[in-house]
């Protein structure tokens, strides 16, 4: 049972993989990829947590108590919000894929074709 | 592990599974969305309360409304 | 002039499938192998985050030592972190930009106006803009005592914008973020974060060391440079998150292809 977080991060990563790659819209893909990113979350903040411990905040219990990695926590936190900025970008190239070659759909979208 | 932790990552899988098997657009964002909610949850009973705060704003509000916004400029 | 050249060996949807489940399952296993080298999560944690739990308060004088990471103990990460955020903006801000083959029409044309919704939705709307604003400044100013920091209330605050778009229409949005300033602020948290660090590096000797006052755990005037960098992300971010919604929002109901494309 201590091997769940673990487990469910991987298992969430494949999902997202999976999800990419029999996508049939661009928009699914790029919602897939952000599922796969949250994976890497869950396993972040899984290696920083330590068993009845507080969260990293001092402003009510006394200095000193047990608490768990803030470190990871920094670095989960920026990786939500710019990660959510490069989804968006990556749905502006979408729109403009969309505009200028009239399909959504990965399997038509040829990288050749000029 | 508490109780609380154990249902959150089990729910968390399982949102995982449903934002992907939802194929069409506008219906798998509003499943995200709700999978953002659920990672939110996941995050305070990791004692992590900075980290569920930022991840439900970005992945429950502001994202799912880009995709939205993206999916109705494409539609026409 | 020739048709272009067909891929050659192109794989079949099921070929794909097949060759997806296998490399899944050899990533699977081998990411499994490495995890199962981990201690269990619920003894260990680094020593790292120890160390800064025990001397973070009596060091930097917050009591939310998430944010003295993010913004003392791991600042220049997290400048990069910025950077990352303001080239996205900037990047999709260029894509999303009005085209040759384009032309901004009148409101009333497009399609995809939203018509009046019930009076309902506009009154809760709107009457959350407000105190959405003000849980944004709150996290943002209490960033080091209590879990928040610029990144959550810079995003809350573009939210706030949101509600004022499901509220009324598209233009009173138009008027409240006028480019010039929303540019400016942006630019402008990101400048600020450097510039704070660059005072740090004249005055004490080291790029984003905090040299300003250090005060009382649990102040609201305390850590030294923690607050105001916290308040630069915070209006960085705002920014950013503004710029992105009202480029999509700009793209859907004002732009349109000129009619002989």
């Amino acid at each position: 049972m201590s091997f769940l977080p673990y487990l469910v991060a991987v298992w969430i990563c494949l999902v997202g993989l999976w999800g990419i790659v029999t996508s049939r819209h661009l928009m699914h893909s790029i919602v897939c990829l952000s599922v796969v990113q949250s994976s890497t979350y869950v396993l972040l903040l899984a290696v920083g947590y330590r068993r009845d411990s507080a969260a990293p905040v001092f402003v009510d219990i006394p200095f000193g108590t047990p608490a768990v990695d803030p470190v990871v926590q920094a670095l989960t936190l920026t990786d939500v919000v710019v990660g959510g900025a490069v989804t968006a970008l990556l749905l502006a190239i979408a729109v403009q894929i969309e505009k200028h070659l009239e399909t959504l759909d990965p399997d038509e979208l040829d990288p050749l074709r000029d | 592990m508490s109780v609380v932790q154990l249902v959150a990552l089990v729910v968390v899988a399982v949102g995982a599974w449903a934002t992907v098997a939802a194929r069409e657009p506008v219906r798998q964002t509003v499943v995200v969305s709700l999978y953002g909610l659920t990672l939110g949850i996941l995050f305070f009973t990791f004692q992590a309360p900075d980290v569920a705060l930022s991840n439900i704003v970005i992945g429950a509000v502001a994202l799912p409304t880009m995709i939205l916004l993206a999916i109705a400029k494409t539609k026409h | 002039m020739e048709d272009p050249p067909r891929r050659p060996g192109e794989l079949s949807f099921r070929g794909r499938v097949r060759l997806f489940l296998g490399g899944a399952a050899v990533l699977g296993a081998l990411l499994l192998w490495g995890l199962a080298g981990l201690p269990d999560y619920r003894s260990f944690t680094p020593l790292y985050g120890q160390l800064v739990n025990k001397d973070a308060i009596s060091e930097r004088s917050t009591t939310a030592v998430v944010t003295a990471v993010n913004f003392d103990y791991r600042g220049f990460d997290t400048l990069g972190e910025e950077f990352i955020l303001f080239a996205a903006v900037l990047v999709l801000a260029l894509l999303l930009r009005r085209l040759a083959d384009e032309r901004r029409g009148p409101l009333a044309d497009s399609p995809r106006r939203v018509h009046t919704t019930s009076a309902l939705v506009r009154l809760t709307a709107l009457g959350l803009v407000g105190p959405t604003v003000l849980l944004a400044v709150y996290i943002t100013a209490h960033g080091h005592l209590t879990p928040g920091g610029g990144f959550q209330g810079g995003v809350i605050a573009a939210t706030a914008l949101l509600l004022v778009f499901l509220g009324s229409d598209y233009e009173h949005v138009q008027r409240l973020r006028p480019k010039p300033l929303v540019e400016t602020a942006k630019a402008g948290g990101a400048l600020a974060f450097v510039l704070i660090g660059l005072a740090g590096l004249i005055v004490s000797g080291a790029f984003l060391e905090n040299f300003l006052p250090l005060g009382h755990p649990g102040d609201l005037v305390s850590a030294g440079t923690i607050p105001l960098l916290s308040l630069a992300v915070g209006i960085e971010v705002s920014g950013g998150f503004v710029l992105l919604l009202s480029d999509f929002l700009t793209q859907l109901l004002v732009l349109h292809r000129k009619p002989d494309r």
